[in-house]
């Protein structure tokens, strides 16, 4: 199994330790990843919002590198993964797009045909990887932990493509395959806030906090995330929070990072002491 | 004497063209659909802190109230989780809407330009601009720096934390070869790449 590897900016800096985790546990589940030569930012929400003809051109061009690669891409970040589905979709429904989207691939002499597909990590350990296999290579399965996931916004909307739009299961059916509990979680694809929780805290915090009281109110021992922006958020902003509304302590971490713990792992290849907020030491020891 | 002020707009001070305007961009062109349900105010979880409500910036679109529109702080506070255009009733794609009126409100030059909202999107485009690609830390040290720098004192804690952990960038990211990147800024034809800057903040980068 091999795929077209396209990072994105946050997974080389604040959210390193999704990359690391997930090519740790794609090593290990005998899953190749080459990263996309020279890759450009998708854009996010950000550039399309200012300037859309050269959005959609940012993502055509890491889309036709991936064609050039031939292997299907993969694209952890959400907002990378939406802003390349979304790209696909509207070259194919708009003409007028599909001719903006185009225009710049030329000067590199690159191509796209439309064939290739871009995939989330999640989709492709669960569904491709699958659950068997998967269960088959746990060393440590993960008693004692109690998972509220959290899906976030731009993985199911407005494109669900390997999931339930209101109710996704794939995290879900993942962590019970490692022994873990997963607590019943209906704000699993509520907004966190985004980049709110930089620009305007009070909003964008309060996002956030509301996730992960309701976590804490279920039982959860942790969040585990699938988006590097959720992460952030949903860590890096506690304290604040704690301040400013009710106490709130919750590790929260990326899914990979759980698979890899799962699958014996070593916590520091995972990546898991960038956590602002620590998983406890029983938890990874158990 | 007290000035008169109506409470509605009369035909004259409306601009018709502006709703044909905005659906014409991609996503736009079931906005005379809206059945004014108000489901994207409801679903929406940053609505209650909007000067209009989703609903109403339909309804305003719709009948041409282009000041009130493209000056309202609801345009930037949308967060894009695209909650509203998955639930519409009427599949009108509702975030595409909220961009094109904040692509609108830049090129218009109305937009609130000390809101750390879109601060924060003119310093991502002059980023990708320059290197191809974003560094998290920078970009949230030039926001802060622009529209609250005393709020940057109060962020300590966290950025201690982002450092210890490894978290925050001091190298900035860049891609090899972002000049690689020029044809796409220069709108898909290289032998424009010299002209005069098309977006307003092609200036500033």
């Amino acid at each position: 199994m091999k795929f077209s590897y396209f990072p994105g900016c946050s997974l080389k800096g604040t959210g390193r330790a999704y990359e690391e985790s997930l090519l740790a546990v794609c090593r290990a589940l005998g899953v190749e990843v080459l990263e996309l030569d020279d890759w450009n930012c998708c854009g996010a929400t950000a550039y399309m919002a200012v300037s859309e003809a050269a959005g959609y051109m940012m993502n055509t061009r890491n889309l036709a590198l991936a064609e050039r690669d031939s292997h299907e891409l993969l694209a952890p970040c959400n907002a990378c993964y939406l802003s390349l589905k979304k790209t696909q979709h509207y070259i194919a429904e708009y003409p007028s797009v599909a001719a903006q989207a185009t225009g710049a691939l030329a000067a590199e002499k690159l191509s796209y045909t439309g064939k290739v597909k871009v995939r989330h990590p999640l989709d492709v350990l669960v569904n491709d990887v699958g659950l068997p296999a998967i269960k088959k290579a746990v060393k440590q399965p993960l008693k004692g932990f109690k998972v509220a996931p959290y899906y976030g916004c731009q993985i199911v909307r407005p494109f669900a493509e390997f999931d339930d739009q209101q109710n996704p299961v794939l995290m879900d059916k993942l962590f019970q395959a490692l022994g873990a509990e997963v607590v019943r979680y209906p704000l699993k694809t509520r907004c966190c806030g985004g980049s709110l929780t930089g620009t305007l805290g009070e909003v964008g915090q309060r996002l956030s906090f509301i996730l992960l009281n309701e976590a804490q109110r279920r039982g959860a021992t942790c969040v585990a995330t699938v988006c590097p922006l959720c992460q952030f958020n949903l860590d890096s902003y506690q304290a604040e929070m704690s301040r400013q509304w009710s106490p709130v302590r919750m590790p929260v971490v990326y899914f990979t990072q759980l698979l890899g713990l799962a699958l014996g792992l070593d916590e520091k290849a995972l990546g898991l002491q960038r956590c602002i907020v620590p998983l406890p030491a029983q938890e990874v020891h158990a | 004497m007290m000035p008169l002020t109506p409470t509605l707009k009369f035909d004259a001070e409306r601009d018709p063209s502006f709703p044909k305007q905005i659906m014409a961009r991609p996503g736009g062109e079931k906005l005379f659909g809206c059945i004014q349900c108000g489901t994207c105010s409801a679903t929406c979880p940053v609505s209650i802190y909007m000067d209009y409500t989703p609903r109403q910036i339909m309804a305003l679109t719709r009948a041409g109230f282009k000041d009130e529109v493209l000056r309202s702080r609801t345009i930037w506070l949308c967060a894009s989780c695209y909650a509203c255009t998955v639930d519409c009733p009427k599949e009108i794609k509702i975030t595409d809407i909220m961009y094109a009126l904040k692509r609108r409100a830049i090129q218009d030059g109305v937009y609130p330009k000390r809101f750390p909202i879109p601060v924060l999107a003119r310093e991502f485009f002059k980023m990708v601009r320059r290197r191809g690609r974003v560094t998290e830390s920078e970009l949230v040290v030039r926001l802060m720096l622009q529209t609250n720098w005393l709020g940057m004192v109060k962020m300590w804690r966290q950025g201690l934390n982002l450092i210890r952990t490894g978290r925050f960038s001091l190298k900035p990211e860049r891609m090899r070869h972002a000049e690689a990147l020029q044809p796409i800024f220069a709108g898909g034809e290289p032998h424009l790449a010299t002209r005069t800057p098309r977006h307003p903040w092609e200036a500033e980068s």
